[in-house]
């Protein structure tokens, strides 16, 4: 399984998880687990999600995902989670 | 299973501390390439960097887009163009023919810069290495995306004294050659005294001939994240200081090695080495010359500076060699002058000389770098320079390098600009008295006396 990272930052707003996961479900994108904190008021959420089963590839689901949080006004990261793994893992 | 703390950690330092993978560089070996007919040798040249280079570009942003890290260049070094046109070139002009076919190769697979144009010389000059250095002003002048670097040192061979007169001349000329640019040809060119075969960065880079036919290297660098980690720990004691820098140097370039392993699975071309270096560049928070501040200076160049650069560079040692499993290159942290803001404001508060650059270089990764000089300064004190600088890493065991400016038509306190990731810079004095009797004695230091391991 090909395990996602997405985030998103941003100043919190209505709706903002109701649209990404809306662009999770058309894109066959499965979500495994949510964590969301507000920091000094602003949105920060993480999801961890199986993008196997999507036809697109990573870049491609990372470049719609920001296009997407410049619409809300928010700053969405899409990346692949061995990047996390290698820093904070030994 | 990670936590949202830590993937925050990692964003911020990519999103606000300038976190990037600096460079992947694909070595690639041109001596199959050998031939002594000048066309042919061209014609093979350019195919094999083709072949092998064809997705270079591609595939490292395939990588950036999928881990959101920055690889901020995509870049190919060679075999010492000096080794690989011996045959074919009969006079310097034929050199540079080599030089603008490498500048065309880089060009259509879409690299910025191609390193290699170099020779290695730490004991003496063939016949094609004198003619390769001889044709440096020119094959800078008329190429883009060519560097050129000599070694003329090693610990175990001595300094090639001749190579050093030498090269005081061509740098002198390569800086005439493209004074409209303020000189910037010399920005392209390195000397080094014990060069590493596997160095990953530029202008320095090449391919040695210790190397497999194609390799990937590395090269890290993330200095905002240093100082931004060390502004939670100010008056805190050394001991915690140092721990900070480790840990820091450790993710950093456990980063790094991902990203070589990708990309050297994806290209299928064998994973060479990491080199965990600390690389400023003129963006402002992303400054060697802040981290010692951090540490404790007012600014780069006060009384201090270079206990706590050798600090600095020590550590992040420490941190990168157990994040990776192989690691080469330079390694350490770099000082160049144009290329850090926090080095720009202390040459201009008047903190920082070119002999307390000197002394620095004792300690850190490199050497005398990016660093503008007046145009008028005699080619025989550049020659001098390069010789002290080079005694430094014949004697300390450590690579050394420089890389001078001599800004045609601009004096001391004129600023130059190169622009890009070459930055800008205040024209540094230089000590004004003659070295020229020195410089002009033939021949060679010899190696030092611990050179004698056997």
């Amino acid at each position: 399984m090909k395990k996602t990272i997405i985030t998103v930052v941003g100043k919190d707003t209505v709706g903002i998880i109701a649209k990404v996961c809306t662009f999770l479900a058309e894109n066959n994108i499965n979500i495994l687990d949510i964590s969301q904190t507000i920091v000094d008021g602003f949105f920060n959420m993480m999801m961890v999600t199986d993008t196997s089963a999507c036809e697109k590839g990573l870049g491609e689901i990372s470049t719609e995902l920001k296009a997407l949080g410049d619409m809300i006004g928010v700053v969405i990261m899409c990346q692949h989670e061995d990047i996390f793994n290698k820093m904070h893992r030994i | 299973m990670i936590n949202i703390f830590e993937v925050n950690e990692t964003n911020k330092m990519i999103q606000q501390e300038n976190l990037d993978v600096r460079t992947i560089t694909l070595g690639i070996s041109l001596l199959d390439c050998v031939d002594t007919d000048l066309k042919s040798l061209n014609r093979k040249i350019y195919d094999k960097i083709i072949s092998l280079a064809g997705n270079l570009v591609a595939v490292g942003e395939e990588i950036e887009q999928e881990y959101g890290i920055p690889i901020v260049n995509k870049r190919i070094s060679v075999t010492p163009i000096a080794l690989v046109g011996a045959g074919a070139c009969k006079s310097p002009e034929d050199f540079v023919t080599l030089a603008e076919t490498l500048d065309a190769a880089a060009k259509k697979v879409g690299v910025n810069f191609i390193g290699g144009y170099s020779a290695l010389v730490s004991k003496g000059m063939t016949a094609g290495d004198e003619m390769l250095i001889r044709s440096i002003p020119s094959a800078l002048a008329r190429t883009e995306r060519v560097c050129s670097s000599v070694n003329v040192g090693s610990t175990k061979c001595g300094i090639n004294m001749d190579a050093v007169r030498l090269l005081g001349n061509v740098i002198l000329e390569t800086a005439e050659m493209t004074k409209d640019s303020d000189s910037l040809g010399c920005a392209k060119l390195v000397v080094f005294c014990n060069a590493p075969d596997d160095n990953p960065f530029m202008a320095g880079a090449f391919h040695g001939v210790t190397e497999a036919d194609a390799v990937i290297n590395v090269g890290v660098s993330g200095p905002g994240v240093v100082k931004k980690a060390l502004e939670k720990v100010r008056g805190k004691d050394f001991e915690e200081l140092c721990e900070t820098i480790k840990k820091t140097a450790f993710k950093i370039t456990r980063v790094g090695q991902l990203v070589a392993q990708e990309a050297s699975r994806r290209m299928n071309i064998p994973f060479g080495i990491i080199d965990l270096s600390l690389a400023p560049t003129p963006a402002v928070g992303d400054s060697v010359a802040d981290i010692l501040c951090e540490i404790g200076l007012e600014y780069a160049g006060a009384p201090g500076t270079t206990a706590a650069l050798a600090l600095l560079n020590d550590q992040v040692k420490k941190g990168g060699v157990m994040a990776s499993s192989y690691v080469g290159g330079l390694s350490g942290a770099f000082i160049p002058v144009s290329e850090d803001q926090g080095m720009i404001d202390a040459v201009t508060a008047g903190a920082l000389s070119l002999e307390k650059l000197e002394a620095m270089t004792c300690v850190c990764s490199v050497g005398l770098d990016m660093i503008a000089v007046p145009g008028d300064t005699p080619a025989a004190s550049l020659s001098g320079i390069i010789a002290d600088e080079m005694a430094i890493g014949m004697v300390n065991q450590k690579t050394t390098a420089v890389r001078l400016i001599p800004v045609i038509g601009k004096g001391v306190g004129e600023n130059v600009e190169f622009g890009g990731l070459l930055g800008h810079a205040p024209i540094m004095p230089v000590n004004g008295f003659s070295c020229e009797k020195f410089v002009n004695r033939a021949g060679r230091i010899p190696a030092p006396i611990h050179s004698f391991k056997n």
